[in-house]
C-alpha cells in the first residue's frame, strides 16, 4: 500500500509503549513509565458527558476559543498551578501533571480540537476533548466531551460518592469560564450518557496502578524511610526507579 | 453543525457479515452516517461487521470516539467488529488510542472476511 503522509499526521501524538515525562527526575512516579489507558481499558460503567456552552452575541471563530483554551487552561480549568504544562505546551504528545498525583497525555491537537488522554492509575480511563465550532446559525459553541470509565474498583465505587459530581463541576465551571472570558451569558449544557452499563471486571487488576492508592502508602511510609537512612546514614535520594522504564519517544 | 465528508456503503459479504466502506473524514459529524450504515449493515443475522478504511482520508479524536461507542454497541448485539484497508500512519492511531485490544486488523478483505468464521 502507497503510505501518503494524511492530513491528520501532526495532529496525533506518536506512538509509544509507555509515558516519558521529560526533567521530572522521578517527580512524576504515577505518570512515568505508566501505559496510556482508554475508554476500553477502564473497570466501571462507560460514561459519555458533554458539556456546551454558545457564545450568543460572541463573533469569535472556533480557533480562537481552542488556542484561548490551550494558552490558559490551568487558570480556566481552576486546576492552576497544580495542572502543569509542560514548556513546548499543549501539543500532540505533551504530557501535563495534575499535581503530584497524576496527569494526562495530549493524544491530538488541532486548530479546533484537542484531546487529553489518561495514564494507568488516574481516576478515569479515556478521553476528554475541548472543541468549538459554528451552530447551525451560526453561534460558536465551546464544548468539553468526556468518553470515560473508573479505572479500578475503588475509582467506581467513588463515582456515586462525589467524583462523578467533581467531574460535571469542574468542566461545567471550565466552560462558564469560557463563556465569560468572550463576554458572553456563561449558561451551560450538560448531557451525560451511560454508553456502557457493563462493568469490565477482568480489569479489577487496574487498581494495582491507583494513583491515590499508590501515593498514600509512598506517604505512610515515610517515616520508615526516615528510619532506614538514619540506620544506614545514607541520604535522601530521588525517586528513579521509573526513569528506566522504557519511554520511547 | 457542519456536514460529514464522509460516505459509507455497506455491502453484505454472506449470510455472516457486513461491510461497511467508509470514505472521507472519520469525525464527530459522521455520527449519524455511521449508526445509520452500522443498522443497515447488522440486518438480519450478520455477526460480524467490518470497516473497510482504505477510503480513509481524516480522522479525528472524535472519530476515534465514534468508532468506540460503535463497538459497544457491536459488542452488545454480540457481535464482533473488524477492519481492513488501514494505513500505517491508522494503524499506530489504533495502537496508541488502545482500539487495538478490541478491534480485529486485518490487511485485506479477504483476511477480514475469512477471520468472522473462525
Amino acid at each position: 500500500m502507497t503510505e501518503q503522509r494524511p492530513r491528520d499526521a501532526a495532529h496525533w501524538a506518536r506512538y509509544s509503549e509507555t509515558i516519558r515525562v521529560p526533567e521530572t527526575s522521578g517527580t512524576a512516579p504515577n505518570v512515568e513509565g505508566r501505559r496510556m489507558v482508554g475508554p476500553l481499558q477502564g473497570f466501571g460503567k462507560m460514561w459519555q458527558k458533554t458539556y456546551k456552552t454558545r457564545l450568543e452575541g460572541v463573533p469569535v471563530p472556533p480557533a480562537e476559543v481552542v488556542e484561548t483554551l490551550k494558552e490558559r487552561f490551568p487558570e480556566i480549568s481552576g486546576f492552576g498551578e497544580g495542572f502543569r504544562v509542560p514548556d513546548g505546551g499543549l501539543v500532540p504528545g505533551a504530557v501535563a501533571l495534575l499535581g503530584g498525583l497524576s496527569g494526562v497525555v495530549v493524544l491530538y491537537a488541532d486548530a479546533e480540537s484537542f484531546t487529553y488522554m489518561t495514564p494507568e492509575g488516574h481516576p478515569f480511563s479515556g478521553w476528554i476533548t475541548f472543541s468549538s465550532y459554528p451552530d447551525g446559525d451560526g453561534t460558536t459553541v465551546a464544548q468539553a466531551q468526556l468518553l470515560i470509565r473508573a479505572n479500578d474498583p475503588i475509582y467506581e465505587l467513588m463515582m456515586p460518592l462525589g467524583l462523578h459530581k467533581l467531574e460535571d463541576t469542574t468542566w461545567q465551571r471550565t466552560l462558564g469560564r469560557v463563556a465569560v472570558h468572550f463576554g458572553a451569558e456563561g449558561r451551560v449544557e450538560t448531557r451525560i450518557i451511560c454508553v456502557d452499563p457493563k462493568r469490565q471486571w477482568r480489569r479489577y487488576t487496574n487498581v494495582r496502578h491507583n494513583a491515590l492508592l499508590i501515593s498514600a502508602l509512598h506517604a505512610a511510609a515515610a517515616p520508615l524511610r526516615w528510619i532506614k537512612r538514619r540506620a544506614t546514614g545514607t541520604s535522601r535520594t530521588p525517586r528513579t526507579q521509573d526513569q528506566t522504564k522504557g519511554g520511547t519517544r | 453543525m457542519p456536514q460529514a465528508q464522509v460516505t459509507m456503503d455497506v455491502r453484505r459479504v454472506d449470510d455472516n457479515a457486513s461491510i461497511i466502506d467508509i470514505k472521507g473524514e472519520l469525525t464527530a459529524f459522521a455520527e449519524g452516517v455511521l449508526m445509520d450504515a452500522y443498522n443497515q449493515a447488522s440486518d438480519g443475522r450478520v455477526r460480524a461487521i467490518i470497516l473497510n478504511f482504505e477510503g480513509l482520508e481524516y480522522m479525528n479524536s472524535s472519530g476515534i470516539g465514534l468508532l468506540v461507542t460503535l463497538l459497544i454497541r457491536v459488542n452488545r448485539e454480540k457481535q464482533r467488529l473488524l477492519t481492513y484497508g488501514l494505513s500505517e500512519h491508522y494503524r499506530s492511531i489504533f495502537q496508541i488510542t488502545r482500539l487495538d485490544d478490541a478491534i480485529g486488523i486485518h490487511e485485506t478483505e479477504e483476511e477480514a472476511v475469512e477471520a468472522t468464521n473462525v
